[in-house]
């Protein structure tokens, strides 16, 4: 296989893994703050398609962008308002976010329907962007650098920022760090607020970027994928990162495997890899001491009312 | 037209009740109620869209002879004996039911309505008060093999397909055997993408196939993200189930189209007459049902000749996309010199000619 080819799949890969790396990131956040937010993938949809009809209507992909944030982060403020604000059941609510987001955004993309924009592939001058080589490093859409540094930004918060300190103390013990004076539904609602963004940020990466387009369910059910690998990755931002990268190339693998004619190796058991990954990295976290089922956020998907 | 979704139609059951009263009053001038049952919106730019233009089309041509009623967005099961049960008591006299989970709903309405005329497509099941009808498809993969084994400068080509069904297995067939026509040595390679519709994972099983060597991509799955996949890296694509021209306009060769408008208004005209009977239609070229859309600039002239005659011959008759001698992967001749697979020998395919991979 020549060196043209691999670079061109690792291209591949990098599209698979950022946008369930970007939905995922705010998934964590939120799961961190103590709430279980199932409505990924309706959130993604909805950012997808104001994405694409903001970027169609005006031609400004980076005001696409920012809509889709701010629609999806919309969006799930209607779900902080009822599990935060009135508690109801978290798992409940975000299933019907998610059902919630593929109606609406089938609603608003009704006339996008069959229109494309130009993608958005391009961060860097043709020069580098297209070099045989280094397209590998430069030759990737915006929203792939912004998922990096978004993951360092993430994992940099959570650990070495008094911000962040808080946002897991309420996440580990919402009725301690309530007692010692911190707002545990406001700073809920700001992790809920920041998830809804992530998920719109990437939702947009199907319509502007890999499939530049809107139809109906654009992402497939990549936000169930998303929300996986948060428990993958046992809350870890790094971890999320070589999970979405993982996961990328085992999809991509398949696809290769498949189009190269590979026939040692059976379709359905190809199509059956990223699953097996995933039962298998489940398996080593949980048996290693330090294990995934401890990482879990102890106030995860618990309803919080303030007392005294 | 009255337009409405699913929601609206159940909610105006009540009216519902009323109607006998209004079709009184109108007498001998009521128009003829056609209804149709769509599995996605009309906006999908695909298989309802191209429904819906039929539609549109036979309400153009007969006016105020008739009125139809389309409802869209209708999920494959109970939903739909619902929504077609609804329809037939609104007094449509004929109903189109577009896809093929609509069969045995459609088959248990019509029993209940047998002064109800139903029509189902590409289903195979019929009644007194039920007709079938789909589309040769496959005409239509000749004529796009041609061109791919013409154009493709590796001589390979990408197919990113759904489901070994024979539907899309004869599609496969028909296209290896037209572009071998061409080029002898002709391969493609099939990527079993398991899915009719996930935009992401068609497009990246594109990539994968141009990866592999294949300079031009053929797909039977829903969304038009092959083609956008080939147009980013600057191969040849065709267009699947409605011109996808403006997705892809350089790598968009061509498209194979659906046009169910002249079958709607033949039926309909038969209903007007009171000759409707329940048919088994397969049509393809020759009547205008599978057509191609306009060929890209960049085709030269021979190609565009080459894929007219192609055209032109299947639907004078004189070709037949499988005729043989056709051999299989094994190398082993599945059909004589001279003769052709029978239909019912193509509703059931389950083998794959030489040249194809999978």
């Amino acid at each position: 296989m020549s060196s043209a080819v691999l670079i061109s799949i690792a291209m591949t890969v990098v599209g698979a893994a950022t946008p369930i790396l970007l939905a995922a990131l705010g998934e964590l956040v939120v799961e961190k703050s103590g709430v279980l937010n199932l409505g990924l993938e309706g959130m993604m949809l909805i950012g997808a398609v104001t994405a694409f009809a903001v970027t169609y209507s005006t031609g400004s992909a980076p005001l696409g962008l920012i809509a889709a944030m701010a629609a999806s982060a919309a969006a799930s403020m209607i779900f902080g308002f009822l599990t935060l604000t009135l508690t109801a059941n978290q798992v409940a609510t975000g299933l019907a976010l998610t059902i919630f987001g593929i109606g609406l955004s089938s609603l608003i993309g009704q006339g996008f329907v069959g229109r494309t924009v130009d993608a958005l592939h391009r961060t860097f001058p043709a020069a580098l962007a297209e070099h045989p080589v280094w397209r590998l490093i430069f030759g990737h859409s915006p929203l792939v650098y912004i998922s990096l540094v978004m993951t360092a930004l993430v994992a940099w918060f959570l650990t070495r920022s008094r911000a962040g300190l808080i946002l897991r103390a309420i996440g580990e013990s919402d009725e301690a760090a309530h007692s010692i004076g911190y707002s545990v539904i406001g700073v809920r609602y700001l992790a809920v607020a920041f998830g809804g963004a992530m998920a719109g940020l990437g939702g947009s990466y199907y319509s502007l970027v890999l499939t530049p387009m809107w139809a109906d369910r654009l992402t497939a059910g990549r936000g169930w994928i998303a929300l996986a690998l948060v428990v993958f990755a046992s809350w870890r931002p790094l971890r999320l990162l070589a999970g979405a990268y993982l996961f990328g190339a085992v999809m991509t693998f398949e696809l290769h495997a498949k189009a190269a004619g590979v026939s040692f190796l059976a379709p359905e058991f190809l199509a059956m890899l990223p699953y097996l990954a995933t039962i298998v990295v489940l398996t080593v976290i949980s048996v290693a001491p330090a294990g995934g089922r401890l990482a879990a956020p102890a106030c995860l998907g618990k309803p919080f009312r303030a007392t005294g | 037209m009255s337009r409405m979704n699913r929601r609206q139609l159940l909610a105006g059951s009540a009216a519902t009740l009323a109607l006998p009263a209004l079709i009184g009053r109108a007498g001998a001038q009521e128009p003829l109620n056609v209804g149709f049952v769509y599995v996605g919106p009309v906006g999908d730019h695909g298989w309802t869209y191209a429904h819906d233009v039929a539609r549109k089309r036979a309400e153009a041509k007969f006016g105020d002879q008739i009125k139809t009623n389309y409802v869209e967005n209708v999920a494959e099961g109970p939903d739909a004996e619902r929504v077609i049960r609804q329809l037939a008591q609104q007094g449509n006299k004929l109903i189109f039911t577009t896809s093929f989970g609509f069969m045995n709903p459609t088959i248990k309405v019509a029993q209940q309505f047998p002064d109800v005329h139903f029509e189902h497509c590409t289903g195979y099941k019929m009644a007194d008060n039920v007709g079938i009808y789909n589309a040769r498809f496959y005409e239509g993969r000749a004529v796009i093999g041609t061109i791919a084994g013409m154009m493709s400068k590796t001589g390979k080509a990408g197919y990113v397909a759904s489901f070994p069904i024979p539907e899309v297995v004869m599609g496969i067939n028909a296209f290896t055997l037209a572009a071998r026509k061409v080029n002898p040595q002709f391969t493609v390679q099939v990527l079993w993408a398991n899915t009719w519709y996930d935009p992401a994972k068609e497009a990246d099983a594109a990539k994968a196939l141009i990866d592999q060597g294949a300079d031009i991509i053929s797909q039977h799955t829903d969304s038009p993200a092959p083609l956008q996949a080939a147009e980013q890296r600057g191969v040849y694509a065709f267009g699947q189930a409605s011109d996808m021209m403006a997705f892809a306009p350089k790598a968009h060769l061509t498209a194979i189209t659906d046009d169910w408008g002249p079958y709607y208004v033949d039926q309909i005209q038969k209903q007007l007459d009171g000759a409707w009977e329940p048919q088994d239609i397969w049509w393809g070229i020759k009547e205008g049902l599978v057509g191609i859309s306009p060929y890209n600039e960049v085709m030269p002239a021979d190609v565009r000749e080459a894929a007219d005659k192609v055209k032109n011959d299947i639907a004078a008759g004189t070709l037949h996309p499988f005729t043989g001698p056709i051999t299989d992967q094994s190398g082993a001749e599945r059909v004589a010199a001279g003769e052709t697979v029978a239909d019912a020998d193509l509703l059931k395919m389950d083998w794959y000619v030489e040249g194809v991979q999978s």
